[in-house]
């Protein structure tokens, strides 16, 4: 089973309009899946396997039948700030198939008994949250949503808000920080979002890719989706290949292929006469792997072992042509810049790593120094309210650890070229 | 005192942080409609987005992109002109401002780009392009020249956001066209624009 299920057809053009999706067959999975029984539906749901798509690879259906019944106001959030680097995969969906995902959110908010929805989308997607609008407004005037969709007496409103570039506001609490108009300040959990989310009510929060999943669910069965893929990672997933490879991209593939088919075949392998330095199979904040990593089946369960995660799904792919601690420094780099500030481990750590590494590469390393940041990382991880500062310290910490011969000749290299009057970077 | 650090005066390592807060000043409050006159436009759009909300302080990022695009910036009176429509205080909005980096809270030039430079980008020349696109425009203050966090379009790395249409991947010879475009007006590099660029996946198209 090969066949695209996100992907399918994605191309054609005009699909990002009602009357061409309508005609494919869209929307057919809205009416049936409303007249059913709620606790049916997240069932079917639970048994599809389907993980989230987002970073954390939890199970939708369990998230949703955390959802407390009762008739208070309850809300269901899609996160589009797909802002992990590396990551692309919501912007492609969104952009040409837009519908697809608001079919399969009107699905999830029933399940969840929202009727309050909103697509949370980073400010730089100025494009395409326009394509969602323009969408919207063809799905509301065709009744898919707004009051008693499509006579059922299910409401339901949908709102695109656009973020304005913060890197936080991708972890749920801080998106629903930014969402109620504050900084984007990620909170302290438990209580997590189920239970006193967006404006205090329960809140079911779902990745682009992870609500794009459920009409292709409703339409071929759960039991049907569920034997793709492998066990515990079922279904098809669409993977960002970037950085060092030939045709870099979106694929979708079935979860549970070879990593090195990923990047070799799929995604073209790496530019003539390049051999593979490392590699990040799930977002900059994912721990690097190496050569040694390609025959690990690229799933969820399968990335956990080899000691790194699927986490958004985004392989970026580095040659030899490069140093580990040039990518040490532009990714320590980012998540100082990006670090709310609020907790302290992530604050100082963020900013302490990024002296150190930029003291080696001006020729002032010590062999102490990798030590030194080594045990930094460790006492970020697991410190702080939210993963941000885990999220660099998980890759760097890889990196020293897998690295640390590269890391010293770096130093040494540095050093004597300092020494020789090479320019220090401003 | 540490030499090499670069102090200002009283100590500070931070400009403009010497004098003290005057602590008699009460802080700014909701400013009064009455002396604080706003555009009919933007009022008006401010209160479209408050009224999608079921809080309207869920308005807040919408309110200023608004001001942001009314005045070229988040200035301190277009703050105060949404803080009036929105009924909260400046210094919420202030504070919200400063947190995103797409809200500018110092003028700049009309003509954004915003190259990313992170990893992916990186991995295929994005500095170069940086330091290349700076080049052209320097000097030229109507430019919004940025390095930015990851963009989310490694496909097309090297990639800029060029006023908010993303394009790439632009090659170094290119950036004189793009520049010279965007001095008269015209669609920069139309054929590398993202919205135009086919799904790479061989299988989404049969």
């Amino acid at each position: 089973m090969t066949d695209k299920l996100l992907f399918e057809n994605i191309d054609e053009p005009g699909l990002n309009t009602l009357e061409v999706y309508r005609r494919r067959g869209g929307y057919d999975t809205v009416e049936p899946a409303l007249r059913r029984n709620r606790d049916e539906l997240v069932n079917d749901l639970k048994a599809s396997g389907l993980r989230g798509r987002g970073g954390a690879g939890f199970s939708m259906g369990t998230k949703a039948s955390f959802i407390p019944q009762g008739t208070m106001d309850k809300y269901l959030v899609c996160n589009a700030d797909e802002s992990e680097p590396g990551t692309f995969k919501d912007r492609e969906l969104m952009q040409k198939n837009p519908h697809q995902l608001i079919e399969g959110l009107i699905v999830a908010a029933y399940a969840a008994g929202a009727n309050r929805s909103f697509i949370y989308i980073r400010g730089e997607y100025e494009q395409q949250a326009d394509i969602l609008d323009a969408a919207i407004a063809e799905a509301l005037d065709a009744g898919y949503l707004g009051d008693n969709i499509l006579g059922t007496g299910f409401s339901l409103s949908l709102v695109v808000h656009r973020g304005a570039g913060a890197y936080i506001c991708g972890e749920e609490t801080g998106l629903l920080d930014s969402l109620e108009g504050k900084r984007g300040n990620p909170r302290l959990k438990p209580p997590f979002p189920a239970n006193q989310g967006l404006y205090q009510g329960p809140t079911l929060i779902n990745n682009v890719e992870t609500l794009s999943t459920i009409p292709a669910i409703l339409r071929m069965g759960a039991d049907e989706y569920a034997k793709i893929g492998v066990a515990g990672s079922s279904g098809t997933k669409v993977v960002s290949v970037s950085g060092n490879v030939m045709k870099p991209g979106n694929y979708e593939i079935e979860l549970g292929m070879p990593s090195r088919e990923l990047i070799y075949d799929v995604a073209g392998g790496l530019p003539p006469g390049r051999d593979l330095l490392l590699w990040f199979p799930g977002g900059s904040s994912s721990p690097v792997l190496t050569k040694d990593d390609l025959d690990v089946p690229y799933d969820f369960d399968s990335m956990a072992k080899a000691g790194s995660m699927l986490g958004s799904g985004a392989v970026i792919v580095v040659d030899d042509s490069n140093e580990v601690a040039d990518v040490a420094i532009k990714l320590a780099s980012f998540y100082r810049h990006e670090s709310c500030g609020k907790c302290t481990p992530c604050r100082e750590g963020t900013n302490w790593t990024v002296k150190m590494l930029e003291r080696m590469r001006d020729g002032l390393g010590t062999p102490m120094d990798l030590d030194i940041m080594a045990s930094v990382q460790t006492r970020i991880i697991g410190n702080c309210l939210c993963v941000l500062g885990d999220a660099m310290a998980m890759p760097i910490g890889s990196m020293i650890e897998k690295f640390r011969p590269e890391f010293e000749a770096y130093m040494e290299a540095r050093r004597e070229a300092v020494a020789d009057g090479a320019e220090v970077a401003a | 005192m540490s030499a090499g650090v670069p102090r200002y005066a009283g100590g500070s390592r931070v400009p403009g942080w010497d004098d003290a807060a005057d602590l008699d000043k009460e802080p700014a409050g909701v400013p009064d409609p009455a002396t604080t006159p706003v555009p009919p436009e933007l009022r008006q759009e401010i209160e479209a987005h408050m009224a999608k909300y079921p809080d309207r302080h869920s308005a807040a990022i919408p309110a200023l992109a608004a001001v942001q695009r009314h005045h070229g910036w988040c200035s301190p009176e277009g703050i105060a002109q949404a803080a009036a429509v929105m009924r909260v205080t400046p210094g919420y909005l202030s504070a919200v401002a400063t947190f995103y980096d797409m809200l500018e809270t110092e003028p700049v030039g009309d003509q954004t780009i915003y190259v990313c430079t992170n990893i992916s980008c990186s991995l295929r020349g994005a500095d170069a392009l940086l330091a290349r696109v700076r080049e052209e425009t320097d000097g030229d203050a109507r430019f919004n020249v940025r390095g930015f966090e990851c963009l989310g379009a490694c496909d097309i790395a090297p990639m800029a956001s060029v006023n908010n249409a993303y394009l790439g991947p632009i090659e170094l010879d290119e950036v004189p066209d793009l520049i010279a475009a965007l001095r008269e007006g015209r669609e920069p590099l139309p054929d590398k624009a993202l919205l135009r660029r086919a799904c790479a996946d061989p299988g989404a198209t049969p």
